[in-house]
């Protein structure tokens, strides 16, 4: 086993846990905090596949501004485990068979896909840096990176608009 | 077996030199808290500590004595985990920032050549980015762990002020970027120090005035200390904290200032280059160590002179009030650093393509 490999078990490991206190912690702020974990983890294995400028953007604009935004609601509106309605059973119950399709569903869909003879490339290839990437998306994506820029653009006016009233 | 294939030599000088740092960054933050009662008896007309040992120099010893053995307090209501969390954190994203930046050039140890910086990543800058935004977690839990409505209050406020003026802080980055074409820190300081090469205070003027009152909210210092602000919030997010849990947090800002200091001098005052000398002509003379000492003295003079500069403030400037604080913030910052990168992107575009006209 060399660096990468350890590091690769070692960020899916923390990734994998943090998802799952996402989902299992009783009080919303750590779910947040296993978030925020997961994407730590999410962007080291960005790092391992040599994309630096998604892993950094990850945690800058997800870990850094979003969950920020979800601490401030989260803490304002002060959730703790008394006030969170219980859910009725039968909803629970429908809600894992629901979550069972889907992965079902999943599996059946990927089993074939050719990602799974596809190996990743670990340290190499260089799309992910930041000067080619640049290129990439001045050059040939121009056009719908544009059109996000104008969505983005329509979201900070409807925001305005929104506060204004 | 497993066989574990790790560069051992690698290893132990990354850990060695990581190990150095932090120790640099902890002393001399711990020196900051003395030099900053200095300062302000100095600009009072009073003598500051002068008891500990000479000039009071023991006097930092002292202070963490003192909060070492004072009694820890957990309030009752409070999240005990998160309560604890909240300083660890604050401390470990203010030291995280030391990874990118370049101490000096190489210095050879026993044959190996080994470069001042812990990572030289070709993305520095944007990391610097997401541990500062990382920075506001450590105040935001630790205030709302507190279980007290003006911890809370305070957090809030500290959370939403960095979030503000770290746009701004960005805005005014990229117009540096566009000059230099690289995040890297090292490659920003190569190009300062090379020969006719012109320290980016130069080109940046506007910039770096943003970047200096940005870095001024982002470590919550005076004139934007408003998280902490005594008078209306008690003691701000750090109410409830005691003992050497509250001395993380009044550490960490320390720690925050000396590397945004450094930061600056990094990014506009050409690093570890020493003025008006050809750096790569005195290792020729000097051997490549002795330089080395020398480049990391010179951008640590750079960066005391910036903290000094901090101080002066704090005891020069007193405190916005919040409107002013945000309107500061999204009214005048925000304008003048989109209205430097059209400037600068438009300079960089004619002296790329000549006068188009």
């Amino acid at each position: 086993m060399n660096i990468t490999e350890i590091l690769f078990w070692l960020l899916t490991a923390v990734a994998l846990g943090g998802a799952l206190l996402v989902v299992t912690s009783k009080n919303p702020v750590y779910s947040v905090l296993a978030l925020i974990a997961t994407f730590f983890a999410l962007s080291g294995h960005y790092i391992l596949l040599n994309a630096q400028f998604l892993a950094v953007v990850n945690l800058i604009v997800y870990a850094g501004a979003i969950m920020v935004l979800f601490l401030f609601v989260i803490m304002l509106m002060n959730l703790n485990t008394e006030t969170e309605p219980q859910k009725n059973k039968w909803l629970k119950l429908a809600g894992t068979i629901a979550g069972g399709c889907f992965l079902l569903v999943l599996v059946a869909a990927l089993r074939d896909a050719d990602s799974k003879s596809t190996m990743a490339l670990i340290g190499e290839g260089d799309t992910g840096l930041i000067q080619n990437l640049g290129k990439a998306l001045f050059n040939e994506y121009v056009i719908p990176f544009e059109i996000s820029s104008v969505l983005f653009l329509s979201a900070m006016v409807g925001a305005v608009v929104l506060g204004k009233k | 077996m497993i066989q574990l294939a790790i560069d051992l030599a690698f290893v132990l000088e990354k850990a060695i030199l990581i190990g150095g740092i932090i120790t640099v960054s902890l002393v001399v933050a711990m020196y900051s808290t003395w030099a900053e009662r200095k300062v302000a008896g100095f600009m009072q007309d009073r003598l500051g500590p002068n008891r500990a040992g000479p000039f009071g120099l023991f006097q930092p010893l002292a202070d963490g004595l003192k909060l070492f053995m004072k009694e820890e307090i957990i309030p009752n209501a409070s999240n005990k985990f998160l309560f604890i969390l909240g300083p660890g954190l604050a401390m470990l994203t203010a030291m995280m920032t030391s990874a990118v930046i370049p101490w000096g050039k190489q210095i050879e140890v026993f044959g190996r050549t080994v470069d001042l910086q812990i990572a030289d990543i070709n993305i520095g800058i944007l990391y610097i980015f997401a541990v500062l935004s990382m920075g506001v977690y450590g105040i935001m839990i630790g205030g709302w762990a507190s279980n007290n409505k003006f911890s809370l209050l305070a957090a809030l406020r500290g959370a939403s002020q960095m979030i503000s003026y770290e746009l701004a802080m960005g805005l005014s980055i990229i117009a540096l970027l566009m000059l230099t074409g690289s995040l890297s820190l090292k490659t920003i300081v190569e190009l300062q120090s090379a020969s006719g090469g012109w320290w980016n205070i130069v080109y940046q003027p506007l910039g770096f005035l943003i970047f200096i009152v940005c870095a001024f909210a982002e470590c919550n210092r005076t004139p934007f200390d408003l998280p902490e602000a005594e008078n209306e919030l008690n003691f701000g997010y750090h109410q409830e904290y005691s003992s050497m849990k509250l001395g993380f947090y009044l550490f960490a800002e320390y720690i925050n200032m000396f590397m945004s200091s450094v930061l600056m001098a990094t990014l506009y005052f050409g690093g570890y280059d020493i003025p008006f000398v050809n750096d790569a002509s005195l290792i020729e003379s000097m051997g490549m160590n002795m330089v080395a000492v020398l480049q990391g003295l010179s951008l640590f003079l750079k960066a005391a002179f910036f903290i000094f500069v901090f101080m002066w403030v704090r005891w020069t400037i007193p405190r916005f009030r919040y409107d002013q604080l945000m309107h500061l913030g999204w009214k005048v910052m925000i304008p003048l650093a989109l209205f430097n990168m059209l400037i600068t992107a438009v300079v960089v575009l004619i002296r790329e393509n000549g006068w188009p006209f």
